[in-house]
């Protein structure tokens, strides 16, 4: 919402400097966002007086005058066919900064003589594009401020322009006089009367308005007057001048007039040519199908319940919205018909999201405008119109009543202080409601018409508050809710979820937080990607579905790193993942994936290709830091998108899976556009059963000082019979006397033979009673043996 | 007995290596040796003899002894050293590499926030973030021909054709996690609600997700200049320096009155100081929480009344730690991760610094 400083004071009676009234707008909840002054730029110019001019020695167009400035006679060269004595002019001295040529004057010589200054043109100033010579002023004072002058003489030349942030309550607001109100009832001035004396009655008009019964609810009251014999044309100067310094272009003065009150007081008008309208106006619902074209000279076509004017012809109107293109107004019009009603705003408000028309009088009907001033309103503009335009009005047309919206809500004056926080004596909460119109009686405060968002006693505690100033409000200490040491506060899956981020971070992950939107193709290849995760209304074809996993998020992330240069990746993301689209059918995984090379080539000869056994390593330690309990079972078959041959889940029991790791698939590598292969987890620390005891107490420390004894074993096994299988089968040879088993050499192939290989165990053994005798290690070792022959089909190797 | 002690110091002294070494030791002392010998010829002695020749012999053997242990150690010394100064390396070769990963400024901002909050009784909540239009907006005063809903951009989710229901929404604010939360426990209540929220908006300073953090405190006499302080306490923890608020009057439709918060702030080279200066800095919406809004999370406005505000994680992150951009957040740039990421060990707390 934009308007001048002196639009605002043909409202409001105040001496406020600009600064004083932005800042108390602001205050208000009328946040300025910004004033264009026109006059600072020419704060510097002043005024001098031409003593004499005469003709320069080596040039014929140019003049070498004497003038009486602030700062004594300067001798300026000027180049204007009026720069003659005696006339008043404007002075840029040396170091001014003049904006229509972009530069600041300097003392130069021109052709051999010296000059001090300029004397500028309406053009320098950006005041106008006139450059036919100097200005020549008619009055002023030599060492006046130019800008003084114009404040009196040409007061639209520097008349500020604020423009304000309308929060969407505030409908009243739209309207100068809505802000003026705000100004008084903060006490930056009074607000004046404008009221108006309606244009009388010369004859009754032959045309009738009539309200379909299903529209009464849409529009409860329909007012107008026609007025013939109209002269249209160019608006005069200062409503121009206005209408510009707010952004909008004069067009013609029965239009400008309706786009003045539509700022003035928030009442959008229309303006019919009825010399273009067949018949009488009809306020119905479109059945559908109906097409107009609008003042936008765009097409419309109406749905059915569309709100629309009619004459016999058909739509004349979007009532509300935007009249017809048909029965506008040019130049010619001579007989009009000025429509002031009051549109529900919710039927606005649809109609005008379903057509996409973004007009100043649905802006201001969707938010709610003044009902009780819609006949008022209409008396304004026909005054207008007949004191600048002539013509005769009409009787008064109407349909429909204006709508009853009286409310009363009750002030509790203590309330009010204690929401706030804030001494404001009950007096001086009264005096604000009334300033803003409220009408009090006793402790009930009745509302506004122009008030359509007050609707409880919770507003009105806002409408104190703001007017007393949240400015001045002075914090208080909030008590804790409990005296002592606060108690710790976040959830288990909340502590979880932090050290699992920490810990992967620890390992050499960079956390990244990629965007919950990814594109179908992407999410398909997770297992997601359905119409149950879509968006109706996605930004871009690539954020389209809500995504099944973070993997693929991480994957882009990858491949935009990739592109970048960096061949060696190790990314991580702790979030949410979908698994449908009602709330809550969402849950919480940490993904990591590995890409390229352990590190860069070093010295050491330590950087090598990532494998899976990397990411088991990662995810075991992201699992041991939420609290995963150490023995798991590793299980094949997770989903499609792992490399079939190399991937486990982690599990307890075979429906309890805590996390997955291993190679993913190529072709899904290949469709993500990933270089190379990538190895990755995913954990889901929800799925993590929770430690029963609360108790912080360890267990007692089990510590044994009799010898341990270490013996390797080596067997050959089919090469798909997994390690696990032979480290549970040696471990329960003994389960009190091996305290671990360790694979250390794996050899696939060669010697063995097609399909074989070797793996070679550790066993610890670890005494409890007394030191073992080499009999029982014997004992123990030929069990182990059996043990694992027995579970693989394989044999101790020779 | 003085002649031999000088003998075999002094060969004991005289040896090269150990190999000599050894055979002085083996010449005197070894089962055959001169000393052990005469030790050994001690039992023949009268007990008058042996009463001066056993000390003497016994204080020669120890004497030798120690003598040999010097010498040993002293060899050894000298051979160390020798090979020592064969021994050099190249120290300037880069040490053996150790991955370091870090943690996203959005991670470390929010427990930044989460640590000031828990001081103050604040817990976490967290809740959908497909939400139903009820408790993104209905709850919240937010009826559904209200411009506040179209103004919020909202994501809606896909429905089938025949699927009559509301569309869900993607929640374009965590304020749905305050209904829940009230729902659930009612009052009085603190917390504090991060996460992921979303709107469709996308430019220099906007991306379709952002990340929020909102607060919620209700009780029986909670004010607006209890918000104030709790939110001047919040900043200065935050911020790390003392920072002054102005609030200044504006409208949601949860809460009433409802103000907007400037933080104080001055612009140095293009970049924003808070808590210095003479500007402010738009950087938080708040309120006293809707009457309407606690009677449709169950909790009675004629009992209670509270505070409520949101501000944006991503938005104190770059305030806070001087991050240009936003959109470069979401977008995974490893130069990014690295420069503008933490530590993982640099949790923060309150007694070591936020």
């Amino acid at each position: 919402m934009k308007f001048t400083l002196s639009w605002l004071k043909d409202h409001l009676d105040t001496t406020a400097s600009v600064d004083e009234i932005t800042e108390a707008l602001t205050d208000l909840g009328l946040e300025v966002e910004g004033v264009e002054n026109p006059g600072a730029k020419l704060a510097d110019f002043t005024i001098g007086k031409v003593i004499s001019a005469e003709k320069h020695p080596d040039a014929d167009k140019l003049r070498v005058c004497q003038v009486m400035t602030d700062e004594g006679q300067l001798q300026i060269i000027c180049g204007a066919p009026n720069a003659r004595q005696g006339i008043m002019v404007v002075v840029a001295k040396p170091g001014t900064y003049v904006p229509g040529i972009d530069t600041t004057i300097g003392v130069g010589k021109i052709r051999g003589i010296e000059s001090f200054g300029m004397m500028c043109s309406e053009r320098e100033m950006e005041l106008s594009e006139e450059h036919d010579g100097i200005i020549e002023l008619a009055s002023g004072e030599v060492g006046d401020r130019f800008t003084d002058w114009l404040a009196v003489n040409d007061p639209a030349k520097v008349d500020p322009v604020i423009e304000i942030a309308i929060t969407p309550n505030r409908a009243d607001a739209l309207g100068v006089r809505g802000i003026a109100r705000d100004l008084a009832a903060r006490g930056l001035g009074t607000l004046k009367a404008r009221d108006v004396v309606p244009v009388p009655a010369s004859f009754k008009a032959d045309l009738t308005v009539s309200i379909d019964a299903d529209t009464a609810d849409g529009c409860p009251v329909f007012c107008g007057r026609l007025i013939r014999g109209v002269k249209n044309g160019p608006s005069p100067e200062w409503l121009q001048d206005i209408l510009r310094a707010i952004g909008l272009r004069p067009i013609s003065f029965l239009v400008d007039v309706t786009n003045f009150f539509t700022y003035d007081r928030n009442r959008p008008l229309h303006v019919f040519d009825v010399d273009k309208m067949k018949g009488n106006l009809r306020v119905h619902r479109a059945r559908g199908g109906e097409e107009i074209v609008a003042l936008d000279d765009k097409t419309y076509v109406l749905q059915p319940g569309m709100m629309a004017i009619s004459d016999d012809e058909g739509p004349e109107s979007i009532a509300g919205i935007m009249g017809g293109a048909a029965t506008g107004c040019t130049d010619e019009t001579v007989n009009v018909f000025v429509e002031s009603a009051y549109w529900d705003p919710i039927q606005i408000a649809m109609t005008g999201r379903a057509l996409k028309i973004n007009s100043d009088a649905r802006y201001r009907f969707e938010r709610g405008i003044d009902p009780a001033f819609t006949p008022e309103g209409l008396e304004h503009a026909v005054r207008m119109i007949v004191d600048h335009a002539g013509g005769e009005a009409s009787e008064v047309i109407m349909a429909g009543t204006v709508p009853d919206v009286s409310r009363a809500f009750r002030l509790d004056t203590d309330r009010v202080q204690s929401l706030v926080g804030m001494t404001i004596a009950p007096d001086d909460q009264r005096q604000t409601l009334t300033a803003l119109g409220f009408v009090l009686d006793g402790d009930m405060a009745q509302v506004p018409s122009w008030r359509p968002d007050v609707q409880g006693p919770a507003d009105l505690v806002e409408e104190v508050a703001r007017v007393a100033s949240l400015t001045k409000l002075v914090g208080k200490p909030m008590p804790r809710m409990t005296a002592g040491v606060p108690t710790a506060i976040l959830t288990g899956s909340q502590v979880r979820a932090g050290q699992a981020r920490r810990t992967a971070a620890a390992l050499g992950y960079n956390e990244c937080v990629t965007y919950t939107f990814i594109d179908q193709a992407a999410a398909a290849l997770f297992g997601g990607g359905d119409d149950a995760t879509m968006l109706e209304n996605p930004i871009s074809a690539d954020m389209s579905h809500m995504r099944p996993s973070l993997l693929p998020g991480l994957l882009r992330a990858a491949a935009r790193n990739q592109a970048r240069g960096f061949a060696d990746l190790a990314l991580f993301e702790v979030g949410h993942a979908f698994h449908g689209g009602e709330p809550g059918e969402q849950h919480l995984a940490i993904s990591g994936l590995l890409i390229g090379r352990t590190g860069p080539k070093d010295v050491h000869g330590e950087s090598r290709a990532v494998d899976l056994f990397d990411a088991k390593a990662d995810a075991e330690a992201v699992l041991a830091a939420v609290g995963a309990p150490a023995k798991v079972q590793i299980l094949r078959g997770a989903e499609g998108w792992w490399h079939p041959g190399r991937h486990g889940r982690i599990c307890l029991g075979p429906k309890k899976v805590l996390g997955v790791f291993g190679e993913l698939h190529p072709r899904v590598l290949r469709e993500m556009e990933i270089k190379g292969t990538a190895v990755a987890f995913t954990i889901w620390p929800d799925e993590v059963p929770v430690a029963k005891s609360k108790s912080a107490t360890r267990s007692a420390l089990a510590s044994n000082d009799l010898q341990a004894v270490e013996r390797d074993f080596a067997f050959v096994v089919d090469e798909r019979v997994e390690a696990l299988t032979l480290i549970n089968a040696a471990a329960g040879a003994d389960k009190a006397l091996i305290a671990d088993v360790r694979v250390f050499d794996e050899f696939v192939g060669g010697s063995l033979g097609e399909g074989k290989k070797s793996l070679a165990l550790t066993v610890r053994l670890q005494p409890v009673e007394a030191t073992l005798k080499e009999a029982e290690i014997e004992a123990v070792s030929a069990k182990i043996v059996e043990k694992v022959t027995k579970a693989t089909g394989g044999a101790l190797r020779g | 007995m003085d002649d031999l002690k000088h003998q075999y110091l002094t060969q004991i002294a005289n040896a090269a290596d150990e190999a000599a070494l050894e055979d002085v030791r083996i010449a005197a002392l070894g089962k055959k040796g001169e000393i052990s010998l005469k030790m050994r010829e001690l039992g023949k002695m009268s007990p008058e003899e042996r009463q001066t020749a056993g000390p003497a012999l016994n204080a020669l053997k120890d004497e030798i002894n120690s003598a040999l242990a010097a010498r040993k150690m002293g060899l050894a010394d000298a051979a160390l050293d020798e090979r020592l100064k064969s021994e050099w390396m190249d120290v300037t070769l880069p040490g053996r590499g150790r991955p370091a990963g870090t943690i996203h400024p959005i991670s470390q901002v929010t427990e930044e926030v989460t640590a000031i909050f828990a001081d103050m009784g604040f817990a976490v909540a967290e809740g959908p973030q497909i939400e139903s239009d009820w408790y993104n907006f209905d709850a919240l005063n937010i009826p559904g021909h209200h411009p506040a809903r179209a103004e919020m951009d909202t994501f809606y989710t896909h429905r089938a054709p025949g699927d009559n229901r509301p569309p869900h929404v993607l929640r374009t604010h965590t304020s749905p996690v305050q209904i829940r939360s009230m729902e659930a426990q009612g009052a009085p209540i603190r917390i504090i609600c991060p996460g992921r929220v979303y709107r469709a908006d996308y430019d220099q300073t906007h991306t379709p997700m952002f990340n929020q953090i909102e607060g919620l405190a209700i009780d029986k006499d909670i004010s607006m200049a209890n918000l104030k302080w709790v939110l001047e306490e919040f900043f200065t923890a935050f911020f790390g320096t003392t920072v002054k608020t102005r609030f200044r009057a504006s409208h949601f439709p949860f809460t009433e009155p409802s103000a907007e918060v400037d933080v104080q702030c001055s612009w140095v080279d293009g970049q924003v100081r808070v808590g210095e200066g003479d500007g402010w800095l738009e950087v938080l919406g708040s309120g006293m929480v809707h009457p309407k809004v606690l009677s449709a999370a169950g909790v009675d406005p004629d009992q209670w009344q509270g505070f409520a505000f949101g501000m944006g994680i991503d938005r104190m992150a770059m305030l806070k730690y001087g991050i240009p951009d936003l959109r470069a957040f979401f977008d995974s740039d490893l130069r990014w991760l690295r420069h503008y990421g933490f530590s993982a060990l640099k949790v923060p707390t309150l007694h070591g610094g936020i």
